[in-house]
């Protein structure tokens, strides 16, 4: 599957060259003869430089390594955070699970779905954002919570949440 | 009752997360004691602590640790920061605020168990934690902490590693988080064998949650016999209890294991929101089942709180105002095991859905009492028929509900409706000043 240029299945050959530069820091966690254990990690690192985790992400993960191509697959459809398909530029996800819901998380996922005009967990047409809700965050003490981009923020608002979407560039 | 704290002591400290005021404190001090300890020494102390696991089960770590097989190597710690039971959010503070509180516990351990390689299998929704962590563990490899030799001093390499999820929460589940770490999806492993015996990459492999092996350094440092004397019967130390939901002062309290959950609830926690009464307690995290207002004067610690019909679980306590609506609540409890059920065992793969979808129809006015029975059926037909825990811990919210607020599951069915409208969540819901230990978090 790999050409002698670098490049995989149409997948940019620099990405895939700097797929393979932090792929080697990562393996540095591993046993050599335990690479496959670095799935989850080598998923995430193709879904940063290559958008998301298309059939040819997992194939260039699981070629890297020696694992087999249905075991990426396996894992990249089984996690929640690994993305096998496109989405929005802006990934935001809200807590409406019991501890959040009591402290405002269901109204602030309405309050989301009506700003981003969105009837459902979905992309906005634009592909700005992606909305959907998150299971328990672990902030249940500071709730409500959501995360965007991955990072966490805390004790939410309707107004923290308007100043938080209105920083993203 | 002591106020000793094991674990929040430093929190709130200037820069609490740095190796430098780490050992200001006297901190890798019980590392350097132990390395003057016979292995087996330090394991026996442990064993006398009476530490019982942090993130659920309570089981004796002492006696986890006993289960290696004598002459197998390597063998493997993965500490377990995974936190994703809902009402459950303290390993994340032992993390932010006092991370080599963790390491310094990693590392007894692993000397005690002659265990070179560690991994702390973290959630992937933890950015910020998991920074923490590498950054810690980059400090302590740089100072030569841990490394090839344990303080620069003893032949003993270590070498600890972070490995970072990618959301879902059966990876709690220790098997399951053990093909998680070998790279598969996360389903769990039939037991036995346990991962003692046959764990990752099927050598002997000990799992422990982040609070269990941070309250290692107090051990050794103190002596098993004065943690077991923080605490009460077969349970020693202290615990981090969470307390969220309709309280005034939500966050993380350290107190001794048996402390009062009422006090608790009422006293450290500030009482109910609004001046109201109070419904309903879930002690332990989403599995544990629910208690009624008026059972919640009880003993935090792990056997009394099973005596009184629940679980202490993981130390989450989420509280119900008057004003919340059981079925609601039930409904989305319901649709999260629906969401992370693994879907490897038919009962809760499909369990799990059917009672998502009875709860919504029971929430929306569409549900009769016929389904309040079916609801039952399904989870009693779940419960002991798994795998894994998940099966029972998704049937047991629904069996107790149900027990104990049936009334509320027939009026929907009679009213059909509910009859808070758009208040079921309460008649407050909004963000509140919450702490962790002496650390106030200001909305």
């Amino acid at each position: 599957m790999t050409n002698p240029a670098g490049g995989v299945e149409g997948l940019p050959r620099e990405q895939v060259d700097q797929f393979d530069r932090q792929l080697t820091e990562i393996l540095k966690r591993y046993p050599p003869d335990r690479k496959a254990s670095a799935m989850i990690p080598a998923l995430r690192l193709g879904q940063t430089l290559f958008g998301h985790v298309s059939p040819a992400v997992q194939r260039l993960a699981a070629d890297r390594l020696g694992a087999s191509p249905s075991r990426a697959e396996e894992v990249a459809t089984f996690y929640v955070m690994l993305e096998t398909h496109e989405f929005g530029r802006h990934l935001v996800e809200v807590c409406t699970n019991v501890s959040c819901s009591l402290t405002g998380g269901d109204r602030l996922w309405a309050y989301l779905k009506a700003k981003l005009q969105l009837a459902k967990a979905g992309t906005t047409a634009d592909g700005t954002y992606t909305l959907r809700e998150a299971e328990c965050l672990g902030s249940c003490g500071t709730s409500p919570a959501m995360l965007v981009d991955e990072e966490m923020y805390e004790q939410l608002t309707p107004q923290k949440v308007d100043q938080i979407l209105g920083g993203l560039t | 009752m002591s106020d000793t704290l094991v674990l929040s002591a430093r929190w709130g400290k200037p820069d609490s997360a740095s190796l430098g005021t780490y050992r200001a404190d006297g901190g890798y001090g019980a590392l350097d004691k132990a390395l003057g300890m016979d292995p087996a020494t330090i394991v026996e102390e442990v064993k006398k602590s009476n530490l019982r696991g942090r993130g659920g089960a309570g089981f004796a770590t002492g006696l986890k640790w006993t289960f290696l097989p004598k002459d197998i190597r390597p063998r493997y710690l993965t500490v377990n920061a995974d936190e994703s039971e809902p009402g459950t959010f303290k390993d994340r503070y032992i993390i932010e605020l006092d991370p080599h509180l963790l390491l310094e516990g990693i590392a007894i351990t692993c000397y005690a168990l002659d265990i070179h390689l560690a991994y702390i299998y973290i959630r992937g929704e933890f950015a910020k934690q998991a920074r923490a962590l590498e950054k810690a563990i980059a400090e302590a490899n740089a100072a030569g902490v841990i490394g090839a030799r344990l303080l620069g001093k003893k032949d003993f390499d270590l070498q600890i590693h972070v490995h970072r999820g990618a959301g879902a929460y059966i990876c709690g589940e220790e098997s399951a988080l053990l093909e998680s770490l070998e790279g598969k999806k996360g389903y769990p492993r039939l037991k036995p064998p346990f991962p003692a015996v046959v764990g990752l990459w099927g050598k002997p492999t000990i799992i422990n949650n982040v609070e269990t092996i941070a309250n290692v350094p107090w051990i050794v440092q103190h002596g098993g016999d004065a943690f077991a004397a923080l605490g009460i019967g077969k349970s020693g130390g202290t615990r981090l209890f969470g307390v969220s939901g309709h309280v005034n002062r939500p966050g993380i309290y350290e107190k001794p294991c048996h402390y009062n959950l009422k006090q608790l609830i009422m006293e450290d926690a500030g009482g109910i929101l609004g001046g109201r009464a109070l419904k309903a307690v879930i002690p332990g995290g989403s599995s544990s089942p629910v208690l009624a207002a008026h059972e919640i004067d009880i003993s935090l610690e792990f056997d009394a709180v099973k005596a009184a019909g629940s679980m202490s679980g993981s130390g989450g306590v989420i509280v119900f105002d008057e004003s919340a609506c059981m079925v609601r609540a039930l409904a989305r409890l319901s649709k999260f095991y629906a969401e992370e059920s693994c879907g490897q065992c038919t009962p809760c793969r499909e369990g799990t859905t059917w009672m998502e979808g009875i709860l919504e129809k029971l929430e929306h006015g569409h549900g009769t009492a016929a389904d309040v029975a079916k609801l039952e059926q399904v989870a009693n037909s779940i419960a002991g028929n798994t795998i894994c825990a998940l099966g029972d811990a998704a049937a047991m919210p629904v069996q107790s509900f149900l027990k104990k607020f049936r009334h509320e599951f027939l009026e929907h069915a009679e009213l059909r409706r509910c009859k808070h409208g758009d208040h079921g969540w309460g008649l407050t819901q909004e963000p509140r000043d919450a702490v962790a230990g002496p650390v106030r978090y200001a909305r």
